[in-house]
């Protein structure tokens, strides 16, 4: 597990680049981290690109909702970027499709 | 039952053993060379009933242990993941699609969701206070030589 965060795209957007796994375990290492920036930048947009996200289980849904109601609290938005087939098929699954973009 | 191959695995319930247990499993499914979609379809049902030993099944209990049986039959694959945790009190509630017990974890009540579309079938056994077992079962498709 291991996370990249890019804040230098524009003040209004937090990009978290997402590197492994995610799972019970990893999710709640992840949710610490982006919550973190979250907190500190308070971004429009936040953006979760998952290229290299090779699985993903239902633990990674939890902390996609997560992470979208804290991104509305702030009046703003959670968008998906990039997942593979794989992670594709729980997030339809998940009914979470339109917020890959 | 005539199993052609097995393994078995016993590892405490511990949230980083999850990895390893979908990582086991898969590594031993792939003496049927599998498509990359049927693995990765072992992997997600796999870590969702693991998940459910360490969330759930040892809850208010000190670590248990989760013991993992997997056979193969012809291209059929039993997985089976058992605990002696707390059960479930109401298996068909449970299997409901967005329940959750624990929804303060941000547990998104899609474990059984998703054992049930990456598996050809999913049987639930459990006893209130003795445990639950969880067998997935899966054929893979024929691969032909080219």
């Amino acid at each position: 597990m291991c996370i990249f965060i890019d804040r230098d795209r524009d003040p209004y957007t937090l990009v978290v680049y997402l590197i492994g796994e995610i799972d019970h375990h990893t999710a709640a290492q992840m949710r610490m981290i982006i919550d973190g920036e979250v907190e500190n930048s308070l971004p429009r947009r936040l953006i979760l690109d998952m290229e290299k996200v090779g699985f993903m289980d239902s633990s990674g849904v939890g902390l996609i909702l997560g992470r979208q109601r804290l991104m509305k609290k702030l009046g703003g938005m959670l968008i998906i970027k990039n997942p593979c087939p794989a992670v594709h098929k729980i997030l339809k699954l998940a009914g979470l499709e339109e917020l890959i973009k | 039952m005539n199993y052609d191959n097995y393994f078995k695995l016993t590892i405490p319930a511990l949230s980083r053993n999850e990895g390893f247990a979908r990582a086991a499993v898969s590594a031993f499914a792939a003496q049927l060379d599998p498509t990359v979609e049927e693995l990765s379809d072992i992997k997600s049902a796999v870590s969702e009933a693991v998940t459910n030993c360490v969330v759930h099944a040892y809850r208010n209990m000190a670590v248990g242990q989760i013991y993992i049986t997997m056979s193969i039959t012809d291209r059929t694959l039993y997985i089976k993941i058992k605990d002696k945790g707390c059960g479930i009190e109401d298996i068909k509630r449970a299997m409901e699609p967005l329940y959750t017990s624990k929804p303060e974890e941000e547990r998104a009540g899609l474990g059984f969701a998703v054992m049930e579309s990456c598996s050809d079938k999913v049987r639930v056994r459990s006893t209130p206070g003795k445990g639950t077992t969880v067998t997935l079962i899966t054929t893979l498709s024929k691969r032909e030589l080219k």
